[in-house]
Parts: structure tokens; C-alpha cells; sequence
């Protein structure tokens, strides 16, 4: 019973530490930043002292959040749409092999061109809108989904294929009942990366000729030399990327129950 | 009565990467209904592309495959054939009892069978498991939901290709009678590919030994030892002259 106790305690002590070791690593970095602002006095155009980014996050609430609406529009568009075309994609490259045979090594050299590349393309293609935007977001989103899909959707083991075959099952029910759910986790792990980019992506789109978004306001903050204000766009894009990502992995943990963790 | 299984002057041959392969050559054997048949061969004969020709998984490239006196491919789409890989092959997101029921639910008009997926369940031991998932489940309860699932549908033949190899030697002992009790119990012919020489000869009413390269058959031994089959029986003289026997034939491939 002892033993047990010192245990309890020991994976107590442990928990405290993983909840407050991270924080304690922020709060030294502020401190940090914070120092050096103040230690060198650096001038608030070339950056901002933490306190001074807190404070501006609080006056121009209001104008931060209306510009991050049009970047989570579309962010979240782009990803919706990038990842369903890459699945869609992936179930019939799996199918038809000639067509993944004939179209993969394009998809590999048009996912090695960089988004900055294809970003100015899109915008000549598509005008000035929220559409050129959603569509960087959907491209970048794509690939990563496209390559994991297919690898998921091949994941299934040479003899579960025979189980099916014993089973007579058809094509569809093989896909249905095999080779979707096999393909799950990997799906996940490619929606959580374009978690990520899609928010890249619709920021990089928002660089090219647009009035409002994220992306639009760090440029602008950076033209003026607004300091505190880029600080505090650059920190609510990546609140949101974070939270975006936090909801993708709650959905994998709600959705993929049988991977042991 | 017809044989459950007449195979005769079966071979398969295909092409690997570099050369053309003959995995079996004139291959001929029969099994009665309700007969239990091991094959006993070293790895590269063939053993499990024979299961596969029953199955119908594979097309042999000559020779005749008669199953329940009909065509391979006629007995899987009537469901007369339970197969059992040598990984037990579940479907990790199912649960026990959901992955036993995978055969209802697949193929358009599956066959229900006398027993339930639950009464299966029971029959091979894992009565209360029904909520568990595969990952929680150790290599032998793993096998058995799939010897479960393989007898859904009560078909006439049980194809089992190495099931128990993984395992370690006291379960694989526990599931080998476990095995008999349900032979006896349902009537099902049994084609159980090992190459373990005690689990062969324990097991079988003949044992079929096959040499490597090409994979054909090399004698049909009979068992001739007391039904029902005990453990203790490993100890008899009597299973030690047979084992002695399939060694030397084994030697000889």
C-alpha cells in the first residue's frame, strides 16, 4: 500500500510538472523579451515590448476580430475544399492505377512549387475576391491529404483483402468496410498539418492586393511600421491556427478510438 | 458421398519479379466430410497456396478443384468455406462480437447459420468479450474471435492457414484441443496448414506432407492414434513413433 502511495504521489508530482513546466517557458521568454525591449531600448517601431502588444490586443479588438473573420472564412473554405478533393482524388487513384500512374508525378511536382510561387498565379486566375484566397488555402491543403490518403486507403493488410474475397465481398463494400476505416488515421494526420496550412495559405493569399484579413493586416502594420500591431495580427492568426488544430485532434480522438495511445 | 475436397493434378505456377515460379506441381488429395487433414511441409512448399486454391482465392494454372462436389468458386459464394489466416485479420475498429458478425454483413445474401455470433463466442471461449476491442485482446483471444468469425454461417469447410504458429506453446496446446472439441462438436471439415510436426500429427486424422520447390505432395501418413485426442497422448510411444515417421519424411523433401 505503500508502494502504491509513493506512486500516486510520484505520477501527482509528474502531471503538476507537464501542466506547469510549459508555462513557466513562456513566462521566461516574455521575461526575456520584456528585458531586452527595455535593456536596449529598442525603439516601438522596431519591436514592441510584450506589455505594449497585451495592450494594443485589447484597444483594436474589434478591428483584429473583424479581420480575422474573413481569414477563418476562408481558411476553413479552403480546407473543406482541399481536403474533400484530395480524398475524392485518392479513392480514385487507388481504383484506376493507370490514372495515379499517369497523374502522381505531376501532383508531386506541382506541390514542390512553393506557395508564395503559386499564391500570384491564383490571384491572376481569379480576380481580387475571397476566392483566390480560399483556393491557395484548398491547393496547400490538398497535397498532404492527397499523398497520406492514398498511403491510408493502400494501408490494408494482403490478408484482410483475402478475408474480403473469402467473403465475396464487392469492390464498393471493400472500400466501405476495409479500405475507408484503414485510411482513417492517416486522413487525420494529414487534416492536422492542413490545420495548419490552410490558415498559411489564406494569409499568403491575403498578402497579394487585399483590403482586409490577417494577412492584409500585417502588411499594412508593417508598411507603417506599427509594430505593436503586426505583433498582435501575427498572434491572433496563430490563435486561431492553434485552435483550429485543437478541434481537428479532438475530432481524431472522438472519431479513431481503436490506435492505442 | 462426395469428398468435401478432391483436388487433383492441381498446379499453380506465376511469375515473380525475375522468373517464372512453380509453387505447386500435381497436386492430388481428398477429404472426407467432417474429416480433419493437416499439411505439414517446409516453408516454400505450397502449403498455403493449396488453402488458397480451395478457397478460391487463387486460380490454379491446371488441374481440377472440386469443392462439396462443385466449384471452389460456387462453395465461397455459398459460404461453405470459414477461413483462418495465420494473423486472426480483425477489423481493429470493431469490437469483438461486431467483428464475428463481419460476414453478415458482407457479400449481399450472407448465410445466418444455426449459431448466433454470441453463441460462437462462447463456443470458443471468449464468452463476455463481446465489448472488448482487438488491441485489447492477447494473440490467442485475438485467434479465437477470428476461429469465431470463420464459422459463422456454419460452413462445411474450415480452411486454417498456420492459426496458432504466433503463439506461444502452452496456448497454442490449450487452442489445438480447444480446435478438436469444436471439430467434433460441428462436423466441420478441417484443412490445417502447420509446420509444426507435433501439432500435425496431433491433430490430423492423415497428415499430408508436401516437399519445397516446386511445392507437390510427398506421402499421405495416416494417424492411427485413439479419438478422442488427449495431451497425455504426446507422451505414448505410440505418438513418438509418428512423430519419428514425419520427421524422416520431412528429411527426405
Amino acid at each position: 500500500m505503500d508502494d502504491h502511495a509513493t506512486w500516486l504521489a510520484a505520477q501527482k508530482r509528474l502531471a503538476w510538472k507537464r501542466r506547469a513546466l510549459p508555462l513557466i517557458g513562456a513566462g521566461t521568454l516574455l521575461f526575456i523579451w520584456w528585458a531586452l525591449i527595455a535593456f536596449f531600448d529598442v525603439k516601438p517601431f522596431i519591436a514592441p515590448a510584450p506589455q505594449v502588444v497585451l495592450v494594443t490586443l485589447w484597444q483594436k479588438k474589434d478591428m483584429l476580430f473583424a479581420n480575422l473573420v474573413p481569414t477563418m472564412v476562408e481558411a476553413l473554405a479552403g480546407f473543406t475544399i482541399g481536403n474533400l478533393v484530395a480524398v475524392g482524388i485518392a479513392t480514385l487513384f487507388v481504383h484506376r492505377k493507370s490514372i495515379e500512374m499517369a497523374f502522381f508525378p505531376i501532383v508531386v511536382l506541382i506541390n514542390s512549387i512553393p506557395i508564395v510561387a503559386k499564391a500570384p498565379i491564383l490571384v491572376l486566375l481569379l480576380g481580387n475576391g475571397m476566392a483566390p484566397k480560399i483556393a491557395i488555402a484548398a491547393v496547400i491543403c490538398f497535397f498532404p491529404t492527397l499523398v497520406n490518403m492514398v498511403r491510408g486507403l493502400e494501408a490494408v493488410s494482403p490478408q484482410a483483402l483475402e478475408l474480403m474475397h473469402v467473403l465475396s465481398a464487392g469492390k464498393w463494400e471493400i472500400f466501405r468496410r476495409l479500405r475507408l476505416p484503414t485510411s482513417i488515421p492517416y486522413l487525420f494526420s494529414a487534416l492536422k498539418i492542413a490545420a495548419s496550412t490552410a490558415v498559411v495559405g489564406a494569409i499568403v493569399g491575403e498578402w497579394i492586393g487585399s483590403q482586409e484579413g490577417i494577412g492584409a493586416l500585417i502588411i499594412q502594420a508593417t508598411y507603417n511600421f506599427d509594430s505593436a500591431l503586426l505583433y498582435a495580427t501575427v498572434i491572433c492568426g496563430s490563435c486561431f491556427s492553434v485552435l483550429f488544430f485543437l478541434v481537428i485532434r479532438l475530432l481524431e480522438r472522438l472519431c479513431v478510438r481503436w490506435v492505442p495511445r | 458421398m462426395a469428398p468435401a475436397i478432391d483436388i487433383s493434378g492441381v498446379s499453380v505456377r506465376f511469375m515473380s519479379e525475375r522468373a517464372a515460379v512453380t509453387a505447386l506441381e500435381d497436386v492430388s488429395f481428398t477429404v472426407d466430410q467432417a474429416g480433419f487433414l493437416t499439411l505439414l511441409g517446409p516453408s516454400g512448399c505450397g502449403k498455403s497456396t493449396l488453402l488458397r486454391v480451395v478457397a478460391d482465392i487463387i486460380t490454379p494454372s491446371s488441374g481440377q478443384v472440386r469443392v462439396l462436389g462443385g466449384t471452389a468458386d460456387a462453395a465461397r459464394r455459398q459460404r461453405e468455406i470459414g477461413f483462418v489466416f495465420q494473423d486472426a485479420t480483425l477489423l481493429p475498429w470493431r469490437n469483438v462480437i461486431d467483428n464475428v458478425r463481419l460476414p453478415l454483413q458482407i457479400g449481399g445474401n450472407p448465410r445466418k447459420g444455426a449459431r448466433s455470433p454470441e453463441e460462437l463466442l462462447k463456443l470458443v471461449g471468449l464468452a463476455g468479450w463481446e465489448r472488448a476491442f482487438p488491441h485489447e485482446l492477447s494473440g490467442g483471444m485475438r485467434q479465437r474471435v477470428s476461429i469465431a468469425r470463420a464459422l459463422l454461417g456454419d460452413p462445411k469447410i474450415l480452411l486454417m492457414d498456420e492459426p496458432f504458429g504466433a503463439l506461444d506453446e502452452i496456448t497454442r496446446d490449450r487452442l489445438n484441443d480447444e480446435l478438436l472439441q469444436i471439430w467434433r462438436e460441428t462436423g466441420t471439415t478441417i484443412l490445417f496448414v502447420t509446420h509444426a510436426i507435433h501439432e500435425a500429427a496431433y491433430l490430423g486424422q492423415r497428415v499430408m506432407v508436401l516437399a519445397a520447390r516446386p511445392g507437390r505432395v510427398r506421402e499421405i501418413v495416416p494417424v492411427d492414434l485413439p479419438e478422442p485426442r488427449q495431451l497425455a497422448m504426446r507422451d505414448t510411444a505410440e505418438f513418438g513413433a509418428l512423430a519419428g515417421r514425419l520427421r524422416t519424411v520431412l528429411e527426405n523433401c
